[in-house]
């Protein structure tokens, strides 16, 4: 029979959001193959994290943990070690996960140890070893079929709904290996702190471009942002340029973002950038371009400087949250 | 390093028979892996008196007569090439990386530097998998570089989802190129003093460089060479063009603006 093993990352207590939509993708594979869907907890100290999981159950036949002190912080190099080793011992078919960060380390390291092929941010479960993706910035849909006694996905946050609770699982320890840095050190971790909800489980997001000048520019799409209970965006040449941070990138090589509401203020909407957001339900762009490209993919352009709009903007929207 | 060939990102993805159609396609370098040259050339020289410290050793894996990308790299300043004499359109990532992995070792070689990123096939794989076949430390999606040479590793930040991590990887080991890698101070290797600014971006080949480039070295493999039988378990059933996005409207005003995201699209 096969298995889908989904890699879950937890938050010291349970797991994180950010994991959901991978047990999604691999509960829609394991439908497809006719086969059961397991997690995987890995990290030190995660016992309570693992329970809560399982607690959860998400569908899963049975939650694994794989608690070893060298997990801790998080290094690809011994997680992989341990992923590989417990997709052996339980049999598993398929492994993979959400596109995080961390698993697009992971997950391809170890589909190379276990000689798999990985389909990479896939944005639907087609069939049994069947996905779709999106190739070149969006430009290309590729539907596409893996062969081989084990295969290997991340699936992209924006395109499969979190996971939603269900009866609980069994929760058991699975061998962890023997993971090992190999002499890799995390010598620290700067994490953006933010009040915000994450870029990529917003609703809404606004992002600003180049044209917003500065970092201290940014102030009005920021209170645009926390009227509307949503997350703040850039695009490449602002995060390059140091306005704000550059986790707040959307983009090919940034997050892709598919919220309710998307505004694009005085970003040109180069293709790089399209393919972070171009699955947004509704999309404002705001530019004093009129030819600038984002207007192709905006549901609503206004052409004008942001000077002359963000103030009053933010005014109407207040009036009608308070309305 | 490594780089890869790719169609011109800025040309129009054509498509016939449910494929991408390459057959008039203009190849040229991935931008990624021109971000790892320059983080390579960055790490191997003194950017005061241009002596080099390190050998740069560009590796392809693609047809040997479209090999255009690699002359460019050594135009740009890298020492040498290596081809791998492969149809790479017809492998899947882990061919690759295994025939990559058999040159850094045919080679003795003590660091890979990769794109983060293939332009055109987005896979996000083939350094990690590289590290993963050669048993090495990797620091993947790094956007900036400290080579700590007294302990002979590599201090790298890498940009993740919710900020940056800095891991320390000794060498021999892998990194990844990710695009903020190319800024002014992003590289620095205890060589050229910490507080030189390089113009943004990946450097552009002088002329000399595109002179020399014709006499460098590019050594010519196969992949039975390297004892890999390349092959690909990844099957395109169809690859499409997406569905285009509704047409929009211009608004005239914030008051339509507004009054629109109310009632029309019901988002306020
Ligand atoms: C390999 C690679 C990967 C990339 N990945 C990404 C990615 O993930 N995300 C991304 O965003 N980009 C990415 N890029 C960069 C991308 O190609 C563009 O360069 C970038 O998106 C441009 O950012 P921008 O729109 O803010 O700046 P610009 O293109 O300079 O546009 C600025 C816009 O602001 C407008 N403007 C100026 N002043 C005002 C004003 N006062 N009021 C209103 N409008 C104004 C201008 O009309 C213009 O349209 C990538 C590029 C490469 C090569
Ligand atoms: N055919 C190839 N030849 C050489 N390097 C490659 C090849 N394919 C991918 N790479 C390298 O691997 C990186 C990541 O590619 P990918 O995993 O395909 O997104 C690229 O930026 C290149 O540096």
């Amino acid at each position: 029979m096969s298995k889908v093993l989904v890699v879950v990352e937890t938050d010291g207590t349970t797991i994180k959001n950010a994991s959901l939509p991978g047990v999604t993708a691999g509960a829609e594979l394991a439908k497809h193959t006719g086969g059961e869907l397991h997690l995987l907890v890995v990290g030190s100290g995660v016992g309570d994290a693992a329970n809560a999981v399982g607690a959860a159950g998400f569908g899963a036949a049975g939650v694994h943990v794989a608690d070893h002190a060298e997990l801790a912080p998080f290094t690809t190099e011994a997680w992989t070690d341990t992923v590989v080793a417990a997709a052996k011992a339980l049999g598993a078919t398929a492994l993979g996960g959400t596109a995080t960060s961390t698993l697009r380390d992971v997950i391809p390291r170890a589909a190379a140890l276990l000689d798999a092929p990985l389909a990479a941010e896939i944005t639907g479960v087609k069939g049994n070893n069947t996905f779709s993706r999106e190739m070149s910035a969006g430009r290309a849909l590729a539907d596409f079929t893996l062969s081989g006694s084990v295969v290997c996905f991340t699936a992209r946050a924006s395109d499969f709904a979190p996971a939603a609770a269900g009866g609980a699982a069994p929760v058991s320890a699975v061998d962890a290996g023997t993971p090992n840095k190999r002499g890799a050190e995390v010598v620290g971790i700067e994490t953006t702190q933010s009040a915000r909800p994450a870029l990529t489980e917003a609703s809404v997001v606004v992002a600003g471009g180049r044209g917003m000048g500065s970092g201290e520019n940014f102030a009005p799409l920021e209170t645009l942002t926390d009227l509307l209970g949503g997350a703040l965006g850039a695009s490449r040449a602002a995060t390059d340029a140091g306005m704000v941070p550059a986790d707040l990138q959307v983009g090919q090589t940034g997050k892709v973002v598919a919220p309710e509401l998307y505004f694009a203020v005085a970003i040109s909407g180069a293709i790089q950038h399209l393919a972070g957001m171009k699955g947004s339900k509704t999309i404002v762009a705001i530019n004093k371009d009129p030819e600038a490209p984002i207007f192709q993919v905006a549901d609503y352009g206004l052409v004008a400087k942001w000077e002359d709009t963000l103030p009053q903007l933010i005014e109407m929207v207040k009036a009608k949250k308070s309305s | 390093m490594t780089v890869k060939r790719i169609p011109d990102p800025d040309a129009s993805v054509k498509f016939a028979d449910g494929a991408i159609d390459t057959s008039s396609t203009k190849w040229v370098p991935n931008e990624f892996d021109q971000y790892a040259v320059e983080t390579a050339l960055r790490l191997a020289e003194d950017a005061k008196s241009k002596k080099r410290h390190a050998e740069i050793v560009v590796c392809s894996v693609c047809p040997a007569a479209q090999r255009q990308h690699i002359t460019t790299f050594l135009a740009m300043g890298a020492d040498r090439g290596v081809v791998v004499d492969a149809d790479d359109t017809a492998l899947d990532s882990q061919a690759v990386a295994k025939l990559i992995a058999g040159v850094f070792k045919k080679e003795g070689a003590d660091l890979l530097v990769c794109g983060k990123l293939s332009q055109d096939s987005e896979g996000n794989e083939v350094g990690q998998r590289v590290a993963g076949l050669l048993d090495l430390p990797i620091a993947s999606f790094a956007g900036g570089v400290t080579w700590d040479q007294g302990n002979s590793a590599m201090v790298v930040s890498r940009e993740v989802d919710d900020g940056v991590e800095t891991k320390k990887v000794p060498l021999p080991s892998v990194l990844t190129c990710d695009l903020r890698v190319v800024l002014p101070s992003s590289v620095k290797n205890g060589i050229t003093p910490d507080d030189y600014t390089y113009n943004e971006g990946p450097r552009l080949a002088s002329l000399r460089g595109i002179t020399m480039a014709k006499r460098k070295k590019v050594e010519q493999l196969k992949p039975a060479d390297l004892g890999v039988e390349a092959g690909s378990a990844v099957n395109n059933n169809a690859v499409t063009p997406p569905p285009a996005r509704a047409a929009g409207q211009i608004v005239e005003s914030v008051e339509q603006l507004v009054e629109k995201l109310a009632s029309e699209a019901k988002v306020l």
